[in-house]
């Protein structure tokens, strides 16, 4: 492992004149920079993956060494667990609502921003706030707004006279995974916004230009043009979304803890649920083993084939070659 | 030339490199010498807030001084953010030296581990100056493992006026007359009970003593060892509870409603916006920190028993509750058993009796509850014939836990009786 690691960061930036006599490699000096970094990576990442793949398969309440092997029991479990199988669900469907409403959302507000409009820096300012706010806090402050009784949403909802339709909000089970919905775009959509906008703003003017010239209207702009060239940037907030998604923990163990009656319940809820509230040690490392393969087998496989023409710089190929 | 001076300014690099990745490792390691030096207590409690942050503080200082050498390292803690806290220290082998405790499953389950000191015989010297069931939820199997601070039960606060307003005369004694007063809580237009369903484990109380009336003490304790809540006893408990639902008695969105914050249950009775809530000894208290004005209902609020329930083998003089206490970690010095003791002294219960109106456990210090309402839970507690521990803390975490997600299920009108019992045995089962 370690020589895979030597193996890239060595190279020291060459002098770019011609072939030097190269001195050979100076080791002492590699193994001493990166050693701070391996050592971190080992204890702090490694050690407790490890730890959490050994855990996951015994019956452990985490007081002491684990000692009942179950091998692949407590993952058996989770396959015929409604509750995990139920987070499995939720996720997918805040992955579909943001990839079909959050991000086409957030292109759209990137592409206005980009006009010339009065006030353009005070609009980017003000869609980036919400993204600067912790998760805790965010939840914290719409716990306040869709509260039953005393909450804004109520109270607009009744002064443009749709009565109590915004006390439960995040009281229902049916709603209560899009008023979610709603909070995490609320705060993450000036994020994506702001990543679009720095795509669209290195899209070279000539191009637009040139098009206005051969007669393409701003749709036809936008559809073969901006949209084609924001194509990396757009894999990349996709990528962050989805990750985002099968993480998301802070803002939804405040907001509605999960509730109600489990409704809400996320992975990693559900992980700390049982590992933290009921003592399934066990178990919950199974589950968070559950998010590290299906974080890692997604993120690789989007790498390999989504991300992959980004990755080596065919920025200009459009979509017509995998 | 050149060549050299980045030779040598690299290696210079490479030596800081290397003394960091040095200094990463030993700080490592470094930690460890902490937790051995004998004197230094480590106490965590959960009274974050004033009076009891400061007079703990200032216990602590007098048994320092009393005590040459001792020093106190006092962590306060939120209730929840306590629990996630210790789990990760005890289950990293390392409890504090004094931490606060309800009893129950999850003191068993770290006294198994071994964990916390048995404290049978030392808290045998002053057990006699207690009140009767003080010990109970600290004793294992024969053993006690914690010290007990306070206690108390749970049970109906209601707001006089609201009854009054809607024609309900006398306190209900029966399950029957209980649900006709919601009834005509109802028709007043008065939501009748006020429930923080986002917290499940006030919800849990409906059932919990529904069941204690229905299948008395013995049931409860018997379902424990046998891991088996499949029987007639909890499924006619949760389909009383069914009953109540039915006449949907809470307020709006309770579903998502906390309990000591801005909107919650405590908020909702405290601003006389419900008419009652089945809770701990604490209500009064907290219902005034959440009300508007910080007033609470002061005169207005009144205290009765769960009702009985017909042709049930339990009585209404059956209480249901708890209280907090202090275990001591494994590692803990002398002094910390000795600071225990220290703290059941009359002059110092009586300090907590007052200033936090809480009931205290130590006998000589009833004089100091004035309120009038603690002192009628005071009363009812001395009367009581038989007690039983929150279902949540008497039982094993993961049973404990079970109850409440259950129970909100069929608060919330998405599971039956019978659903319930099984989803409990089957985490009984579990463990």
């Amino acid at each position: 492992m370690l020589t895979d690691e030597r193996r890239p960061a060595p190279a020291p930036p060459q002098p770019p004149a011609g072939p030097t006599p190269r001195r050979r490699r100076p080791w002492p000096t590699v193994v001493a920079f990166l050693s701070p970094a391996l050592v971190l990576f080992a204890v702090l990442v490694l050690t407790p993956i490890v730890i959490a793949a050994y855990g996951s398969f015994f019956d452990w309440n985490g007081f002491g060494a684990p000692t009942a092997f179950v091998g692949l029991e407590n993952f058996h479990r989770l396959l015929t667990d409604e509750i995990f199988v139920g987070d499995l669900r939720r996720a997918l469907l805040l992955v579909v609502l943001s990839l079909a409403i959050q991000l086409p959302v957030s292109l759209a507000l990137a592409m206005l921003l980009n006009q010339p409009l009065r006030g353009r820096r005070a609009y980017r300012m003000l869609f980036f706030t919400p993204y600067v706010l912790s998760e805790v806090v965010t939840a914290v402050l719409f716990t306040m707004i869709f509260s039953p009784n005393q909450g804004l949403a109520n109270h607009v909802t009744r002064v443009i006279g749709l009565g109590d339709l915004g006390a439960t909000w995040l009281a229902d089970p049916d709603t209560v995974m899009y008023s979610l919905f709603l909070v995490i775009s609320w705060k993450y959509f000036g994020f994506h916004t702001i990543l679009y906008l720095a795509g669209r703003q290195s899209i070279p003017p000539e191009l637009h230009d040139a098009a206005a010239i051969d007669g393409a209207g701003p749709w036809q702009a936008f559809r073969r043009i901006t949209l084609p060239l924001l194509g990396p940037t757009i894999r990349i907030s996709v990528f962050l979304s989805i990750l985002g998604t099968i993480q998301l923990f802070d803002m939804v163990w405040v907001l509605t803890g999960g509730g109600p009656i489990r409704s809400s319940e996320t992975l990693a809820v559900t992980m700390f649920q049982e590992g933290f509230k009921r003592f399934h040690v066990g178990y919950a490392s199974a589950i968070s083993m559950a998010i590290f393969l299906i974080s890692l087998t997604f993120g690789l496989l989007y790498q390999r084939f989504v991300l992959r023409r980004d990755l080596e710089g065919a920025i200009t190929t459009i979509g017509d070659q995998r | 030339m050149r060549d050299s001076v980045r030779f040598s300014r690299r290696s210079v690099l490479g030596l800081a490199a290397a003394a960091s990745a040095g200094a990463v490792l030993a700080g490592c390691s470094g930690d460890e010498g902490g937790s051995g030096s004998g004197k230094k207590i480590r106490w965590w409690h959960i009274a974050n807030a004033d009076p009891m942050l400061s007079e703990w503080a200032k216990m602590a200082r007098q048994f320092e001084a009393a005590h040459p050498g001792v020093k106190f390292e006092i962590t306060p803690l939120e209730n929840e953010a306590f629990k996630t806290k210790l789990t990760t220290v005890v289950q990293a082998g390392d409890p504090p030296d004094i931490f606060h405790t309800w009893g129950g499953g999850v003191l068993a389950q770290q006294a198994d581990a071994g964990m916390v000191k048995d404290l049978s015989a030392d808290v045998g010297q002053w057990k006699d100056t207690l009140i009767p069931t003080a010990l109970d939820a600290y004793t294992i199997e024969g053993k006690t493992y914690a010290s007990a601070v306070d206690t108390g039960m749970v049970g109906f606060w209601y707001n006089k006026e609201l009854f009054e307003r809607a024609g309900v005369s006398k306190a209900p004694v029966t399950w029957a007359e209980y649900l006709e007063a919601v009834r005509k809580l109802k028709a007043a237009s008065i939501t009748p009970i006020a429930l923080a369903g986002k917290e499940k484990w006030p919800g849990h109380y409906y059932w919990a003593y529904l069941a204690l009336r229905i299948g008395g003490l013995d049931a409860l304790r018997q379902a424990a060892g046998d891991k088996n809540f499949d029987t007639p006893d909890f499924v006619a408990a949760g389909a009383r509870l069914a009953e109540l639902v039915a006449l949907q008695p809470f307020q709006k969105g309770y579903l998502a409603a906390g309990y000591s914050t801005a909107d919650g249950q405590a908020a909702t009775m405290g601003n006389g916006k419900a008419a009652m809530e089945l809770m701990g000894q604490w209500a009064p208290v907290v219902e005034r920190d959440n009300s508007a004005g910080k007033k609470g209902l002061g005169e207005r609020l009144g205290f009765f028993a769960f009702p009985a329930v017909d042709g049930g083998k339990g009585r209404i003089t059956d209480a249901f509750g708890g209280g907090g206490g202090f275990a001591v970690g494994k590692d803990a010095p002398p002094e910390a058993v000795e600071f225990l003791k220290f703290i059941a002294q009359p002059e110092n219960a009586r300090i907590e009796a007052r200033t936090a109106g809480v009931l205290p456990v130590v006998k000589a210090a009833s004089d100091a509850v004035t309120d009038p309402n603690l002192k009628l839970v005071a009363d009812t507690m001395n009367r009581a014939t038989g007690f039983q521990l929150y279902l949540d803390q008497a039982y094993a975490p993961a049973v404990g836990q079970q109850v409440n997600d259950s129970v909100a299920e069929l608060l919330a009108g998405k599971s039956s009786p019978e659903q319930v019992v099984k989803a409990v045995t089957t985490a009984a089962k579990q463990g």
